[in-house]
């Protein structure tokens, strides 16, 4: 459902450019769990960005999967010449993200924020309800709907969070360290969800430092420099290199 | 986004900065209100002036002695002004096209009945005069219809003027005196508000000639000429200036205004000096919507994260946009509305206090108003609005 071609991306670090994306050529496959590591400014986030849309690469081509409507599995687009409305409303119908601070908006209830996506499409209201109610039971959180962001834990927020990632019913998650802000039980919770969802069909990728959270991936890529310097898919238990 | 919902959206995200909220509100309706509270005052200023000037009525020429001349010219050195005597005002009333003529003597004198007495406004005048001022009668009867050179001891006197001599008991028939002489109330006025000056309520009516033995003069202050139709109007002013100058030896010493001219050029005065007010409060309109730019422009660094996550979860530039610019017109609208309840509320108490006044602000001024205030919430909003809209998705969440 994803596929990279020959991207690079050039910041300015003062009057230093620095290479965030070197040639990054990069498949996924619909249903894939994928976890990103490597050193600070080895480019991951970079990656996490451009693959949701949310950057630009310089050149090269990303194609991913568009319009679910359509019956042809390979209807694949072209995002990087998109302009930034179409590319809001592709991250809106196909992406869901998970952040390490949250970003909660901390006037809206639980279940305001997780209703967000659906109020951004225009949705109306009891088409809303109907989506919402299930989420909210799956994340175990029917007694905190009513709570504000500042009254709730860690896990909560984040499980928030993860409800308003997928309310959209995305074929994309994206998470940067969604466990960064988390103690180890609650960082658990939250990686607990994100497998099942991921079960459940949906492309999980992370990024994360935490070695621990990055075994657990199916398929391990590591960046240093803005390369690929490991790409690792596990198939019961064999590991396989693919690059590096 | 559905409007209800980003209504929705706005209303928490204001409710939420109470501070901010108020402070603007707060500008823009004190904007608001100053425009529709200045613009009534000055509205209502113009209207008391031109009613007062209507008085007299469209169809009425005024003859005044002396020649005011609009040149700024000396005075001429000799002759100096002749009195317009009661046989001018006859030969006025000869003329074709006049309805009827005024003549009349004003001055002041006391007025004294049994132990009260008031120093009143004293009007000579002939039975023309009433229907000219539109002067009604509550009470007896109006001066009969007599040759103006006699002096007769009768007069009408106002209701102020009757309530203040008589109290409650009856005065027609009773006998006034005035500072030596004596006349006999035939009639009691109407409630009639004041015209150009005169307090009509308050004034005693009498024969012109006997107006002019009390007062020891032979000149007469103003002649009204009821025009028949206000079309030969200009004609007949200048005929009026012919006879006068003929009767006074070739000497024109009069001066003819028509009230029209007079009303039109004051209606222009006080127009433009209303919307000089309402110029005025325009600042102060204008100085709110510097303030909701900066307050939108704090609100926008303040909320960057939030912009950020909204177009993450697909917000486009456009509906960014319109949440912030959609929030200062809802600010704005609000701020409006209270500006012109509070001006309408503050003119209606003014209207109370005075009866003769009349302080309503146009509808134009409210509308115009509201507007500006919308204006004002549009463009001020719209900067700050493009630059949060144009921020890119990953550095807003940084």
């Amino acid at each position: 459902m994803i596929e990279v071609k020959q991207v690079n991306k050039t910041f300015l670090l003062g009057d230093q450019p620095v290479h965030a994306l070197n040639n990054i050529e990069l498949k996924i496959e619909a249903g894939e769990y994928l976890s990103i590591m490597g050193p600070s400014g080895s480019g991951k986030s970079t990656l996490l960005n451009m693959l949701g849309l949310l950057d630009v690469p310089d050149n090269g081509e990303y194609w991913l999967q568009g319009n679910d409507s359509e019956l042809t599995t390979s209807s694949l687009v072209d995002t990087v010449p998109m302009d930034e409305e179409d590319r809001a409303r592709f991250r809106r119908d196909h992406i869901g993200f998970v952040f390490q601070s949250y970003h909660l908006i901390p006037r809206l209830t639980a279940a305001e924020n997780i209703e967000l996506p659906l109020v951004l499409a225009g949705i109306p209201p009891h088409e809303r309800q109907k989506r919402l109610a299930p989420i909210i039971k799956r994340l175990g959180l029917e007694e905190r709907a009513g709570h504000l962001p500042n009254q709730l834990s860690g896990g909560q927020r984040q499980r928030v969070a993860i409800g308003r990632a997928i309310i959209m019913r995305p074929k994309l998650l994206l998470a940067d360290e969604p466990t960064g802000n988390l103690d180890s039980h609650s960082g658990a919770e939250v990686v607990e969800l994100l497998e099942e969802l991921n079960a459940d069909g949906i492309t999980l990728i992370v990024v994360t430092h935490d070695a621990d959270l990055g075994a657990r991936a199916k398929r391990k890529i590591r960046m240093v420099d803005g390369e690929i310097v490991l790409d690792q898919l596990t198939v019961n238990s064999q590991t396989v290199n693919e690059a590096g | 986004m559905r409007w209800q919902d980003q209504l929705q959206f706005n209303l928490r995200v204001l409710s939420r900065q109470r501070f901010r909220t108020l402070m603007q509100l707060i500008a823009m309706s004190i904007g608001v209100f100053a425009v529709v509270l200045l613009t009534g005052l000055g509205e209502g200023g113009r209207q008391f002036v031109m009613a007062e000037f209507s008085v007299l009525g469209k169809d009425i020429l005024i003859v005044m002695p002396g020649r005011k001349e609009t040149s700024g010219g000396m005075p001429p050195l000799t002759g100096g002004t002749r009195d317009i005597t009661l046989q001018d005002a006859e030969s006025l009333a000869r003329l074709r096209n006049v309805e009827g003529v005024a003549a009349l003597v004003v001055g002041k004198a006391e007025v004294s009945y049994g132990g009260r007495n008031r120093d009143s406004l004293v009007v000579g005048a002939n039975a023309d005069f009433f229907p000219i001022r539109h002067l009604q009668i509550q009470q007896g009867q109006a001066l009969p219809d007599m040759p103006l050179d006699q002096a007769r001891p009768i007069c009408v006197i106002g209701p102020e003027l009757k309530r203040e001599l008589f109290s409650a008991q009856p005065a027609l028939g009773q006998w006034l005196k005035i500072t030596g002489s004596r006349c006999q109330v035939i009639g009691i006025l109407a409630d009639s508000g004041t015209g150009l000056g005169f307090d009509m309520n308050s004034a005693l009516i009498m024969p012109v000639a006997s107006s002019m033995q009390l007062f020891n003069t032979q000149g007469l202050y103003r002649i009204m000429v009821d025009v028949r139709s206000v079309s030969s109007m200009g004609k007949l002013a200048n005929q009026i200036e012919q006879v006068m100058q003929q009767r006074h030896e070739g000497q024109l010493d009069i001066t003819v205004i028509t009230p029209a001219s007079v009303l039109s050029a004051f209606d222009d005065i006080l127009a433009v000096i209303t919307l000089a007010i309402a110029g005025i409060g325009g600042i102060s309109l204008f100085v709110a919507g510097i303030l909701i730019m900066n307050m939108t422009l704090i609100s926008v660094s303040q909320r960057t994260a939030e912009i950020g996550l909204l177009k993450a979860l697909g917000a486009s530039s456009r509906e960014v946009r319109l949440l912030f610019v959609s929030e200062a017109l809802m600010l704005c609208l609000a701020g409006a509305v209270l500006g012109i309840v509070c001006a309408e509320l503050l003119l209606w108490l003014i209207s109370l206090q005075f009866k003769d006044l009349l302080f309503i602000a146009p509808w134009w001024a409210s509308a115009l108003a509201l507007l500006v205030a919308l204006g004002c919430g549009l463009v001020f909003s719209w900067l700050p609005a493009r630059r949060a809209a144009s921020l890119p998705p990953v550095e807003a969440l940084r």
